[in-house]
């Protein structure tokens, strides 16, 4: 079951790159991921599995793919982003898209990979096979500025790849087994100051993957210049590779390095939290303000994380499921409208409440959901984090706290800007409802409010992690 | 008792979706039945739920729990004690009346509007029984912010209007803030005590684990919770910008029943507020404070919703004054009091909007008493029971927490005293403006005004009573009464306090207070039974006009500042030094590497190809499998 839901996706790309027509294209797409979905569902719902096999027997790499509670989450944020994705831009028709399908779904064997990898060399080899089909997709369907955007995105994550690639290099010379197994690196013989090399170089990777501030500056440009599709991949599922990252290599791998970098990195990351709120305040391009509304939510994350609190954690656990869930509901909403008035402006937009009610109405939800609002997913997780800020230090938190006021403040200056006031010139030019995208933001809202009230599916199904990270 | 409990929210929240989802099916008539039998059911459970209380004392139910890690629990548990069950009582009682004058009120309005407007009026219903309900303050804090959620939402109701829009953000805005300081209390209560019901945190045990600092810390963020909510200094201002709301909702959310939470709040955690000296004193200065700023306004407001705002305002500050000094029955008593006649305020100043076909400045009105018959008595009925004249309402509940105040410092009951005559005062200026003199508006408004029908001055009739004597539940001893309400309360606030005072002294205070009260009243009428106030001529009237200009205080010292250091951070910080280094960096490599020739097409295209094809071949060569590496063969050769 675990080979399979990498091969699917693969086999979908592989079998996509020959469907010109781009209506089949789409349907197969589609069917394809759906059968993921239903796969990813038969995964999170049976007992914890392993997939072992020998793979690069010269170096002792080995296949393992493991699916415990933090696997499980992504894998399902994975396998339902895509069927989302696919069906609410499915009346999107960049040149290609047979081929522009095809990549998507590479991209998804790349995610899918990098969540279930057990053994570090194979991390590595899906962290940077994720990468290559967003690499493409980007430079090839982007906006005007794609080229050099996109080759900074690049660059800058490749980097910090390597200085991940260069720790596992590390790591593996110090195991006494030569092995790349995460079980080995974990017994693996460093001194301190090794442990600290190691640290900062596995670091630089998933900070930048996140990102953190200050190293966030490829992720705005990115996300506009990106075709919306790509962006819903990038900040729905990619950046949770950088989060993922941290939980399953970095503060098990180097538990003392991690212990004393964690002030400087919650106060950094909080700072970023405040950084990008303020800076959310001052965008008027839709994607911008989203982009940088999400690194403020990562860094909130990120904070948490590194206070190494179980209750923080747990609320990182859920969060990372819900934070899909709910950039994905915003982008799906900024992208139709910019699919049916040409912009992405708030200042040429407004009065969307009255031209297309439902879809206004599905905004304010995500808004709100975005906010953090009681009984929406985002509450539960959000709560616990602080809670876990708090125990860290009451200062850190009450100034990470901020960031909920400053987060109302521009969240609710764009549904102004959008939704409400009166019916604006290209707000006019929409045409009949996008259907297709109003149903999915449905289901993804009777998630938010599901996972809302009842979030205890979520706190179940990560429980084990919980465990294996705190109780020793 | 699980039963009754869960439908006296879910009946709102149903009403909410009924007419939320079917905002385009159901006819306006449909709506306005559904919404407003909702309401009503749910105070039918209501009072059941009450009678409950009086027979079997407080109850607690389980249903789920909310968060349960191996850390802490969140149950989510539902409480009616004598407490949550008179907020029950106001919130539907009043609740039901206001949604059947909404359905007159808001005619007007098109088909799926009138089922928005009914689908966030029962969304609030639900949300605020949920935050007195609750067993917990995360419970509470759902409810606090659910309530804020419809707020925004009812003010901003047409949303076509940017200012009202304007105004439902700030509103939204001002309570995170207070939110802010409510979370960081429940943070502070879980780390010190590991849980957050009501039934842990406010029992003799967990004072225990207390210092004094962690009380004050503590009662002073929830406090900062209740002044947003609660619209108190320095949190006040979106209280009366709220105002953009329909008449209807500012009845029941901005003057009966959301606005009050933070009293619920403070009185439902009073166990941990009467051990902080320091937060009580704070609670009382803030309180009488804001009772005394928002009186000076109301005085010179012509905007008829405006001063009943401001009057809302200076009312809260008498509650939290009573908080402050201790009298948590008498802020609960004046809560119920001031839900009837501010909601009774606020329906007849709908009312006279609606004659006036929504005109609310009160110099272009005048004789209105002989159009409106109804409107007029119900009003004046209003205005003295909020005035304090026995033997309606207002008088009893003010009075408690005046003579509590007396005991506390009677600089404090100065202060209030002199609050009263501005109360009675910019009261019955409202009034006597509006009702009294000649009509002063257009003709063509003076020939369409009429007595607004009777499901609207229906409720005005039954609030009037209400008003009128609603302070027979609290008739201190000294009058030969039992005082019903304070015996109710005591298992939640503890017995009432053996009397300090003399009866000689109550009496002259209480005698003091309404020959003072009185005195305002008819001044007011005299200078206003035959003029309206024009523009403000004194430098002082001017700046109680303005406002005390305390939104451009605000604006010039916080809005701005912040700003500006956000532009600031987006366009010199962000592009200019971290991107820039970033870019720096990358210029950097990039001519030093053509230096040295590694780059030698420059084509990154390239490298990713030999990347990807790479990866494959490490892939096939796990796979080793012919077969595969057969059919990719092929696929390169077509």
């Amino acid at each position: 079951m675990l080979l399979s839901i990498l091969f699917i996706p693969f086999i979908a790309a592989i079998i996509l790159l020959f469907i010109k027509d781009d209506k089949r294209a789409n349907a197969t797409a589609i069917g394809f991921s759906a059968i993921i979905l239903g796969v990813a569902l038969y995964i999170v719902f049976t007992k914890t599995a392993t997939f072992d096999i020998a793979w690069l027997p010269q170096l002792n790499s080995r296949f393992l793919l493991q699916a415990d509670g933090l696997a499980k989450i992504l894998i399902l944020l994975t396998a339902i982003s895509f069927p989302a994705i696919l069906i609410a831009t499915a009346n999107n028709q960049p040149k290609q898209k047979h081929i522009f399908l095809s990549l998507l779904m590479f991209t998804q064997t790349g995610l899918m990979g990098v969540f279930l990898a057990g053994d570090a060399l194979l991390f590595y080899f899906f962290w940077e096979l994720a990468l290559i089909p967003v690499y493409f997709l980007c430079s090839i369907w982007g906006g005007e500025k794609r080229i050099a955007i996109t080759f900074k995105f690049f660059i800058y994550t490749f980097v910090g790849s390597l200085f991940m690639l260069i720790g596992i290099i590390l790591l593996y010379s110090n195991t006494t087994d030569h092995s790349f197994l995460i079980e080995s690196f974990k017994h693996a013989t460093l001194t301190s100051s090794q442990q600290m090399t190691a640290f900062i170089l596995f670091f630089i990777a998933f900070a930048i993957k996140m990102p953190i501030f200050p190293l966030h500056t490829w992720q705005p440009d990115a996300y506009e210049q990106s075709p919306t599709a790509v962006t819903m991949v990038l900040s729905a599922v990619m950046v949770k590779m950088g989060l993922y990252g941290i939980l399953r290599w970095l503060l098990p791998l180097f538990p003392i390095a991690a212990k004393t970098a964690s002030v400087f990195i919650v106060d950094l990351s909080v700072i970023g939290v405040l950084y990008a709120s303020f800076i959310a305040i001052r965008q008027d391009d839709i994607k911008r303000l989203i982009a940088y509304s999400s690194i403020a939510h990562i860094g909130l994350m990120s904070a948490a994380l590194f206070t190494q609190n179980e209750i923080g954690t747990q609320g990182v656990l859920a969060q990372l499921f819900s934070h899909g869930i709910n950039v994905l509901g915003l982008w799906i909403v900024a992208d139709v409208i910019e699919q049916q008035t040409g912009t992405r402006s708030m200042k040429d937009l407004g009065g969307l409440a009255k031209k297309q009610p439902t879809l206004a109405i599905l905004l304010i939800g995500f808004a709100f959901a975005n906010i953090a609002l009681p009984l929406t997913n985002a509450f539960v997780g959000e709560f616990l984090m602080f809670n876990s800020l708090f125990q860290f230090n009451p200062w850190v938190a009450a100034a990470a706290g901020v960031s909920i006021i400053l987060a109302a403040i521009y969240t609710l200056n764009m549904v102004q800007k959008v939704a409400y006031g009166v019916v604006s010139e290209k707000i006019n030019r929409m045409q009949s409802p996008n259907k297709n995208a109003q149903a999915v933001l449905i289901v993804l809202l009777v998630v938010v409010f599901f996972t809302g009230v009842y979030p205890q599916p979520l706190f179940n199904l990560t429980a084990d992690t919980l465990q294996n990270l705190f109780v020793k | 008792m699980k039963v009754i409990l869960a439908l006296i929210i879910l009946l709102p929240l149903a009403g909410f979706l009924f007419n939320g989802l079917g905002r385009n099916i159901w006819s306006k008539k449909t709506v306005a039945i559904q919404a407003t039998m909702y309401i009503f059911a749910s105070f039918v459970f209501s009072l059941i739920a009450f009678w409950n209380v009086q027979e079997q004392g407080a109850m607690t139910v389980h249903y789920f729990d909310f968060i349960n890690t191996s850390k802490f629990k969140i149950p989510f548990d539902l409480k009616v004690d004598a407490l949550s069950a008179l907020f029950l009582l106001v919130i539907t009682g009043v609740g039901t009346l206001i949604h059947l004058y909404s359905t007159a009120y808001m005619k007007e309005e098109e088909a799926p509007h009138y089922a928005r407007y009914f689908a966030y009026l029962n969304l609030f219903i639900f949300s605020m029984l949920l935050l007195v309900l609750g067993d917990n303050y995360v419970i509470m804090f759902i409810g606090w912010e659910g309530v804020g959620l419809c707020s925004y939402l009812l003010i901003g109701y047409w949303f076509t209007n940017a200012s009202f829009n304007y105004a439902a953000k700030k509103a939204f805005i001002m309570n995170r803030i207070g939110d802010l300081g409510f979370l960081l209390a429940i943070f502070w209560m879980i780390v010190k005590l590991g849980s957050v019901s009501y039934s842990e945190v406010l029992t003799v045990e967990s004072l225990a684990k207390l210092s004094t600092s962690d009380i004050t810390a503590i009662t002073l963020l929830l406090f900062v919770g209740a002044m947003g909510k609660s619209a108190q200094i320095p949190l006040f201002t979106w209280l009366p910008d709220a105002m953009a709301g329909p008449t209807p909702v500012s009845a029941l959310i901005h003057a009966a029943t959301m606005v009050t939470a933070g009293i619920y709040m403070i009185t439902r955690s009073n166990l941990l507020f009467i051990h902080s000296e320091f937060t009580q004193n704070f609670i009382a200065i803030i309180g009488i404070s804001t009772a005394l700023l928002a009186a000076t306004i109301a005085i010179k407001q012509n905007d008829i919703k405006k001063v009943l705002a401001y009057s809302t305002v200076s009312q809260l500050g008498y509650m939290f004054l009573g908080l402050g000094v201790g009298a948590y029955s008498g802020a609960v008593f004046h809560v119920i009091t001031h839900a009837f006649f501010k909601a009774l305020l606020f329906l007849g100043a709908g009312s006279v909007i609606h004659a006036m076909h929504h005109e609310q400045d009160i110099q272009k009105m005048g004789g209105l008493k002989s159009k409106l018959p109804i409107t007029h008595i119900t009003f004046l009925i209003g205005c003295i029971a909020i005035a304090g004249i026995p033997p309606f309402s207002g008088f009893f509940s003010k009075d408690e927490i005046l003579a509590a105040a007396y005991e506390k410092n009677p600089v404090y009951w100065f202060l209030g005293l002199v609050g009263a005559a501005m109360t009675a005062f910019y009261m019955f200026r409202l009034y006597a403006t509006t009702f009294l003199g000649k009509f002063r508006g257009t003709d063509d408004q003076a020939n369409h005004l009429h007595e607004s029908p009777a499901a609207m001055t229906l409720p005005l009739v039954i609030l009037a009573i209400l008003s009128a004597i609603a302070g027979a539940i609290g008739v201190p001893e000294i009058m030969g009464g039992g005082h019903w309400l304070s015996h109710q309360l005591t298992p939640i606030v503890g017995a009432p306090h053996e009397a300090v005072l003399s009866h000689s002294t109550e009496w002259t205070l209480m005698a003091v207070s309404v020959a003072i009260a009185f005195t305002a009243l008819l001044i007011a009428v005299l200078i206003y039974r035959k003029k309206a106030d024009g523009a403000p001529q004194t430098t002082i009237g001017k700046f109680f006009f303005n406002k005390w200009h305390i939104d451009e205080l605000y604006d010039m010292i916080i809005v701005n500042p912040l700003n500006r250091f956000a532009g600031f951070l987006k366009d010199v910080v962000e592009k200019g030094v971290i991107d820039g280094a970033v870019n720096g960096t990358g210029k950097l490599v990039q001519y030093s590497a053509r230096q040295i020739r590694l780059i030698q097409n420059g084509q990154v295209g390239y490298y990713i190809l030999f990347m990807v094809l790479g990866m494959v071949a490490l892939f096939l060569f796990w796979f080793n499998d012919t077969a595969i590496l057969r059919f990719f063969i092929k696929l390169t050769q077509k």
